[in-house]
């Protein structure tokens, strides 16, 4: 059994903000648990205080916004929006980055937002999250802030977040929603990314007129692929066109390198993906 | 100090105290003595406590036990009917789905979580859906084999 905490399960996110302003850096969010847990059980964090959000209202949900976003609440898990025709129709991207993560198990029960408030540089979010521009909606006593999500994440299991804030959503803007695309190559024991890439373009006329792509799991945190999405604008849409400005993605970042992979190596898988990724989007320009 | 807990378990009002720091499994099998549930890495890794909540499969090793209020728990408990054997259990058995065991009450409540959603599963689907139960001993292929085959039977064939 685990050692003893205190646990709360607030009702309203006044009353959450209180515990978080009292306990600070004693309290631990619970939300799905499946990265709090397993880290307490192996004891690499052992909270004085618990802070359960799954009795507050309206975390469960996903809304939509009238321009054609989305606001992702902090306990609605993989498989919700995997499943969810409204996330499925509006963020086609995340709804397959969600089907993809960890296994049937953690799917149920495991959450986007813990999953981005644990900072795991090999989660498959990020990139995503990174394409579509996603905002971390932030709630403390001073008030409510968004935070993009490239800001919010801001190194390997680190964030943006102060010790008495609360990530109450994650807001989707409108996206481009058919021409996007996710592509991995996952560990094959522990299933969490080498390398990931979304990448969702816009097509105007025949030509590319606005490019967004994302990385995970090739640096400590995930990035954008600034110059690869300026070198598309006007470009033909052609698959496997773009090879020759996919050499080296990562190279200037620190890249990780572990018993998983080489830095060698996951730079070689961050060009790979990022071929198939555009390659993937563009197969879908029609459809 | 020890909290209320109350929920639906195996189709029966139920209810017992817990330790908010007690995981799900801890109260099926410390609390109220159901010890079909398997505890195998108790870390979330190799399903061996798999239970469906609200018809969901999770591990119930790394879902807290307060977290079950108000809510549906199947175990492999709940699984035969009498003494009738669930499909699942029944082609288990047919297969030799199964060597040591430990793996197998977490995928048999898997996939009846599988086939609840997909009735008639392709070998692809049942592959993915069980992709989070480990099993060292039978190399998975029987297992997924008394899937498919349990599957006509336990849709009522439809």
């Amino acid at each position: 059994m685990l050692p003893a905490f205190e646990y709360r399960s607030p009702l309203s996110v006044e009353e959450a903000l209180e515990l978080l302003a009292k306990y600070r850096e004693d309290v631990k969010v619970l939300a799905g648990g499946h990265s709090l847990i397993p880290a307490m059980k192996q004891g690499e964090v052992c909270p004085k205080v618990l802070l359960d959000l799954r009795r507050m209202a309206g975390l469960s949900a996903i809304d939509p916004f009238e321009d054609g976003g989305l606001r992702i609440g902090a306990l609605v898990t993989h498989r919700d929006l995997e499943i969810s025709e409204l996330a499925r129709g509006r963020s086609p991207l995340l709804a397959e980055v969600a089907s993809q993560v960890g296994d049937a198990q953690v799917r149920n029960f495991g959450t986007l937002v813990g999953s981005v408030c644990q900072a795991d540089p090999a989660s498959d979010y990020p990139a995503a999250l990174l394409a579509l521009e996603a905002q971390v909606v932030v709630a403390s006593p001073r008030g409510e802030r968004s935070v993009p999500v490239e800001g919010f994440i801001q190194g390997a299991f680190e964030t943006a977040l102060e010790p008495d804030e609360l990530v109450l959503a994650i807001d989707v803007p409108r996206s481009w929603a058919r021409t996007a695309a996710y592509v991995r190559v996952r560990h094959v024991a522990s299933g969490f990314a080498l390398a990931g890439v979304a990448a969702q373009i816009l097509v105007e006329d025949g030509r590319i007129a606005s490019a967004r792509i994302g990385v995970t799991g090739v640096a400590e945190r995930a990035f954008r692929l600034a110059v690869i999405e300026e070198q598309l604008l006007g470009r033909e849409p052609l698959p496997g066109a773009f090879a020759e400005m996919i050499r080296g993605v990562a190279l200037g970042r620190e890249i990780l390198s572990d018993g998983a992979a080489s830095a060698e190596y996951r730079s070689h898988l961050a060009d790979v993906c990022t071929a198939r990724a555009l390659r993937k989007a563009i197969s879908r320009i029609g459809v | 100090m020890k909290s209320h807990l109350t929920f639906e378990l195996n189709g029966e009002a139920t209810e017992t105290f817990c330790e908010p720091r007690q995981s799900l499994l801890e109260v099926l099998r410390d609390e109220l003595k159901l010890t079909g549930s398997k505890e195998g890495c108790n870390n979330g890794n190799c399903g061996a406590c798999s239970v469906l909540l609200d018809g969901r499969v999770v591990n119930s090793c790394i879902v807290f036990g307060l977290e079950a209020q108000g809510r549906k728990v199947t175990t492999i408990e709940g699984l035969a009917e009498g003494g009738t054997l669930h499909p699942l259990q029944q082609k288990f058995l047919e297969h030799a789905a199964l060597q040591c065991g430990i793996c197998t009450p977490g995928f048999l409540v898997a996939a009846k979580a599988l086939l609840d959603v997909h009735p008639h599963p392709t070998e692809a689907q049942a592959r993915a859906w069980l992709a989070g139960n480990l099993c060292r001993c039978t190399g998975y292929d029987k297992i997924i084999r008394a899937v498919l085959d349990a599957a006509p039977s336990a849709s009522g064939g439809k």
